[in-house]
């Protein structure tokens, strides 16, 4: 068991301040181009929050289009498995599109069409939030572009004949290296370029204000909904939840409805790479430091000089040099605890989850599984964790087939 | 007067705008860009831009981008870089102004990064992605060490976000003449002269105008309208074209640098 958590000393609905600030984190660290226009979807924003034809046009297209709510589910086999406390999975990956990924790019997708932009831009690593945002481009007659880095598109091809299916163009970013962070810089400069008829659907919680707020505030279905279901099938709270991070989105998502709940453990699973050691891994509490990149004060992975590290991830999707600042603020509050996943101990979790429960996860949300089983063993049967299943792997078949091998490796 | 004073005040009893010219520090290796700086400057630039490299420059486009990945490569540190405005300090007194993004300032703390960059012969610095409403720490530091803060102004500003810009501001002020990243283009906006005007209700300091300008057609319609004239990926070009071969970069750019201000194109008329 942990040690009971300090209070929590602001209401984290009042965060961030109007400034995008987290405490020390977050912030608007842009070119002077994009503030203006980022002062003008701030103010969109919380018109919209406001506008209840808006939010009832979102809660609409969320059951409807979407597929919400999404199960909470009862991984009995699994349970059995580890050993220790009951597992639970919040299906997120049953939504359309096969991720939590769509419950922003609709929410953004919406407030696009309120600002009058017709042109949709976005980044995407594993390709999830690309195909959401390229889905919803179609569903509303947008046009769409979608950066990518060249490395992405390899172990990700399922997902880029997907968006391109969609009607989008999917742009190979070749810069650094052509992972997220690159897909990140291209999407930016386009933003700057063309910031009057475009929006950039962000795809994780990071960026600048309002983003990461928005992405937020978008994902807080997930845990609004895994709140209510547990205690309608448990009759009480979990003692856990985990959930994958690479910005944070789907963590920050199902995170934000337990965070007055202090009895909750909350932990947050980043990407432990090859190992940790400069280069070969994404988890940025552990041997990052305090920076700015892309528009955010937070956590970062990065030489003395202040130059942004490479990094590694089996996980597109969690292959990132940095974590979305409000993570960072819960952490110095000790209310979100962080910890990581190998890329083997993810490809373990990602095999086991297949073999015995038949649900195939995605790469990312296996870091979250790793966790949330490896945590159960250590529990008691009478104990309650919550895994977030982020998004389904059917994107990462071939990459899986490529790193496991035959199928004698599948044996669990 | 300080260095970047002077140079304005010099431009402007000759009737002229200033020529602020942009290079990457360590483009494309240590050597020859020191070599390369020798070039422009002998060639009549009254301010020099360095960018300073940075692994990712998400407000510049493609030539700057590589520009600052072969100074990487080449093995350019924060260190490294101002050694090299210690080797161009050397042979020269133009001001000399940092492009740069805000992490690696941060890195060091503004504080150090200000007393190190002054120390090694800095004039100023243009921190491209802080903002006047972050940049608190940032102005302390630079105004201690009497560092020149450049802060930019867009299209997309609004003329009540000047007086923040211009109130931050120390050295001058950087008008972007269009939307968008680094890069040649081919016509210039419209409207230059007005913008500057604008800006110029909120300041005494000097304007100068970048951010495409590739021609002496366009040297010429900005040093109307501004105190001087930035040009960046054009010169950067010359470099790019040329890699591998030192002396042909420091003569296609000193071409270059006749050719953008051919005609007496800095004049006011």
């Amino acid at each position: 068991m942990q040690s009971a958590k300090p209070a929590l000393e602001v209401d984290p609905v009042n965060l961030p301040d109007e400034r995008g600030h987290f405490g020390p984190y977050g912030g608007m660290y842009v070119p002077e181009t994009l503030m203006t226009p980022l002062f003008d979807l701030t103010e969109a924003y919380h018109d919209a929050r406001k506008d209840p034809e808006f939010l009832k046009e979102l809660d609409f297209q969320l059951r409807e289009f979407a597929g919400r709510p999404t199960n909470l589910y009862f991984a009995d086999r699994l349970t059995e498995h580890c050993g220790g406390a009951k597992i639970y999975l919040k299906r997120e990956d049953l939504l359309h599109t096969g991720a939590h990924k769509i419950n922003n790019a609709l929410g953004q997708a919406l407030l696009a069409k309120r600002m009058g932009k017709n042109r949709i831009i976005a980044e995407t690593g594993a390709g999830q939030h690309g195909i959401a945002t390229a889905a919803m481009c179609a569903k509303m007659g947008f046009e769409c572009v979608i950066y990518m880095g060249e490395e992405d598109m390899r172990r990700q091809s399922l997902n880029v004949y997907r968006m391109r299916l969609c009607g989008a163009e999917v742009r190979s970013v070749t810069a650094g290296q052509r992972t997220l962070k690159e897909a990140v810089n291209e999407a930016m400069r386009d933003w700057v370029t063309n910031v009057r008829t475009t929006h950039y659907i962000i795809g994780s919680a990071l960026g600048s204000h309002p983003f990461p707020m928005m992405v937020r505030d978008f994902h807080r279905v997930i845990g609004e909904e895994c709140r209510r279901q547990i205690i309608e099938k448990e009759g009480r709270l979990p003692d856990e939840v985990a959930a994958c991070v690479g910005g944070g989105s789907n963590a920050i998502g199902i995170f934000f409805a337990f965070l007055k709940d202090l009895e909750v453990n909350l932990t947050g699973v980043e990407a432990g790479g090859r190992e940790i050691k400069r280069g070969h891994h994404a988890a940025r509490f552990e041997g990052g430091k305090l920076g700015v990149l892309q528009g955010a004060k937070t956590w970062i992975l990065q030489d003395e000089d202040g130059q942004i590290d490479l990094t590694h991830s089996v996980s597109a999707g969690l292959d990132y040099a940095a974590v979305g600042p409000e993570h960072a603020y819960y952490k110095d509050a000790g209310r979100i605890d962080f910890g990581y996943a190998t890329d083997a101990e993810a490809l373990d979790a990602f095999k086991a989850l297949c073999a015995i429960e038949g649900i195939v996860p995605a790469l990312e949300s296996s870091h979250g599984i790793a966790y949330t089983m490896k945590r159960a063993r250590e529990m008691s049967s009478d104990q309650i964790i919550i895994g977030n299943l982020s998004g389904r792997g059917d994107k990462d078949v071939q990459e899986a087939a490529r790193v496991l091998g035959n199928a004698e490796n599948l044996k669990t | 007067m300080n260095r970047i004073e002077q140079a304005f005040a010099k431009a402007r009893s000759e009737n002229r705008a200033a020529f602020v010219a942009y290079l990457c520090a360590g483009d494309p290796d240590f050597d020859t860009s020191v070599a390369a700086c020798r070039a422009i400057l002998d060639a009549g630039v009254d301010v020099l831009e360095l960018g300073v490299p940075f692994s990712d420059p998400l407000a510049d486009g493609l030539t700057n981008q590589l520009a600052a990945q072969r100074a990487l490569e080449s093995g350019m540190t924060s260190e490294r870089v101002l050694e090299l405005v210690r080797a161009v300090r050397s042979f020269s007194d133009v001001p000399i102004v940092f492009y740069t993004y805000y992490n690696l300032v941060f890195a060091q703390g503004s504080e150090a990064y200000a007393e190190r960059a002054k120390a090694a012969g800095v004039d100023g610095i243009l921190t491209l992605d802080l903002p006047p409403e972050e940049a608190g720490e940032h102005l302390a530091a630079c105004e201690k060490h009497g560092l020149g803060t450049v802060f930019i102004v867009a299209p997309t500003t609004p003329d009540e976000r000047l007086g923040i810009i211009c109130g931050a501001t120390s050295g001058f002020v950087y008008y972007v003449s269009r939307e968008g990243v680094t890069g040649e283009q081919a016509a210039m906006s419209d409207g230059i002269r007005a913008s500057v005007e604008t800006i110029k209700k909120h300041t005494d300091l000097p304007v100068v105008v970048g951010f495409g300008i590739s021609n002496a057609d366009h040297v010429q319609t900005v040093a109307q309208a501004a105190d001087g004239v930035v040009v960046g990926s054009a010169i950067v070009n010359c470099i790019a074209e040329n890699l591998g071969d030192p002396a042909a970069i420091t003569a296609a750019l000193s071409a270059k640098m006749a050719a953008l201000t051919a005609g007496g194109a800095l004049q006011k008329q």
